[in-house]
């Protein structure tokens, strides 16, 4: 479980958090939505402790990350797993050696241990016959997918995926928040994701944040987002043409 | 003020990059990369560049000894002074802050751009130490790549000094012998380890606080290439002033 205690942060003199209170449960997948701008991604930079923020606390299970040293940091951040926007494979390393790569640098397994660990994630992710290859001789979504493989290789307790569906097709998308919820699972892991997309949030959304111009405006579960009448919700969520229809019909059929 | 943020920024990086070391085995490969990226790939522009520059600087010499009581070793002699003392270690230098050190900034900037760098970050390594001491470990080899121009330039000065019909190959090896000071060749080692040292840095730092996408990457590369070649020659004209002068 990660605990969020009126988190600020700032850059200059425009406040992009303003006060965010919030917990993300174990074992579900934990959505933080909202528009372009309202501060998604600096707060999970601030999870991440990529960012420090001026003020508020943020704990992981019981302790806070401000009150670790540099030591209880560095082994809170093998327990992370991260799936960035665009993947960020190391496009000088094929596949094998990128998913491997938390292996190599946290543990001290034999190689033909690691790899038989690499291949087994591989396969998880239903990515095979691609080792020998490097990022760039591969789609986007199977990018994505190494990407979750690198993620969850070293059994991470935290897993953050910062729009993990953005430019991939809809059934790509679709298999790709699949996955994410299958593993949170599966793992029984604290999943984070940051996503603006209405359809990974009807897909995985067992808990949603909104942000708001940097506050948080409302949260529940993907199944209360469409009966709640909080004026911030609707306006996100029906913003599409295709939910207002949905809305729509449901106001119709009552 | 941007320039006092800017050399406080290079001096913490420093700090960042002798902190918090990547596990053994993981380093000592990407060394032999390093080694290999910026030393061994850039033998072939050296080399080139140093034999031709070499004969330039034989056939100038002779072309510009109109007096017949100049002894002819004089073009072995201002061959071995030119290349030794200046082309090899200095200019040579400022030709790698355009080849490598360009290579450096946007293979870092790209990192930077692609969130390469966070990923590293989010894992738990320190990015710096992971990217940039390898970099200044490999080229601590950059010397041997000055030994190799130094020889170049003078092979080649000797080429076209006597095949060029301005010098017998006598004349021009006993030039090259005379009146040699061993402090000198200190002094060629001496800036090129402070040169090889920005080398490293510069750049590196250059492709780790650049902000932007694409095109910031290519201004980044360009930034780096002056900056490093301004600190090569404000360092020449320093380690001379210190090392020379007296």
């Amino acid at each position: 479980m990660i605990k969020v205690e009126d988190v600020h942060k700032s850059f200059g003199e425009e406040e992009i958090l303003k006060g965010i209170t919030t917990e993300f449960d174990k074992g579900k997948t934990n959505l933080i939505i909202g528009q372009s701008g309202s501060g998604k991604t600096v707060l999970l930079k601030c999870l991440l402790g990529l960012f420090k923020p001026e003020k508020g606390r943020i704990y992981y299970e019981d302790k806070a990350i401000q009150d670790m040293d540099d030591e209880e940091q560095r082994r809170l951040r093998e327990e992370i797993g991260m799936l960035f926007q665009g993947g960020a494979l190391f496009d000088s390393m094929n596949i094998e050696e990128n998913v491997m790569f938390p292996l190599r640098m946290f543990s001290k397994q034999k190689k033909a241990d690691m790899l038989e660990r690499v291949n087994e994630v591989l396969k998880r992710v239903n990515l095979e016959n691609v080792n020998k290859k490097f990022p760039a001789e591969i789609s986007g979504g199977m990018q994505k997918r190494v990407s979750i493989a690198r993620a969850i290789v070293n059994k991470p307790k935290f897993l953050f995926c910062d729009e993990p569906n953005s430019g991939l097709d809809p059934k790509t998308a679709t298999l790709i928040d699949t996955l994410i919820q299958e593993i949170t699972h599966e793992y029984d892991i604290t999943t984070v994701v940051v996503t603006h997309d209405m359809n990974s949030v009807m897909e995985i959304g067992e808990k949603v944040v909104l942000l708001k111009h940097g506050k948080l405006v409302w949260q529940g579960t993907n199944q209360e987002i469409f009966k709640t009448d909080n004026e911030d919700v609707t306006n996100f969520v029906y913003s599409s043409d295709l939910f207002k229809k949905i809305r729509e019909v449901q106001l119709k059929e009552g | 003020m941007k320039y006092l943020q800017d050399i406080g920024s290079y001096f913490l990086m420093l700090k960042r990059v002798f902190g918090s070391f990547t596990k053994t085995s993981v380093l000592r490969h990407l060394i032999f990369k390093e080694i290999n990226d910026l030393i061994v790939s850039s033998l072939g522009i050296v080399a080139f560049i140093s034999f031709f520059v070499g004969g330039v600087v034989a056939i100038q010499t002779a072309l510009n000894m109109n007096n017949p009581l100049i002894p002819k070793s004089l073009i072995g002699f201002a061959t071995r002074q030119s290349v030794v003392l200046e082309f090899a270690p200095t200019f040579i230098s400022i030709i790698m802050a355009g080849k490598v050190g360009s290579f450096i900034t946007s293979s870092i900037g790209s990192m930077r751009v692609t969130e390469q760098i966070d990923a590293l970050e989010v894992m738990g390594i320190n990015s710096l130490n992971y990217l940039v001491f390898p970099k200044i470990v490999a080229l601590m080899f950059y010397p041997f790549v000055i030994v190799f121009s130094m020889f170049l330039g003078i092979f080649g000065g000797w080429v076209a000094g006597v095949y060029g019909g301005f010098a017998s190959s006598s004349a021009f090896v006993s030039g090259l012998q005379e009146d040699f000071i061993p402090y000198h060749l200190f002094y060629a080692f001496f800036k090129t380890f402070v040169f090889s040292f920005i080398l490293a840095t510069v750049p590196s730092w250059q492709g780790y606080y650049m902000k932007g996408g694409a095109l910031e990457v290519g201004k980044a590369s360009t930034n780096s290439f002056v900056w490093t070649s301004v600190l090569i020659i404000a360092a020449n004209y320093i380690i001379t002033q210190l090392l020379l002068s007296s």
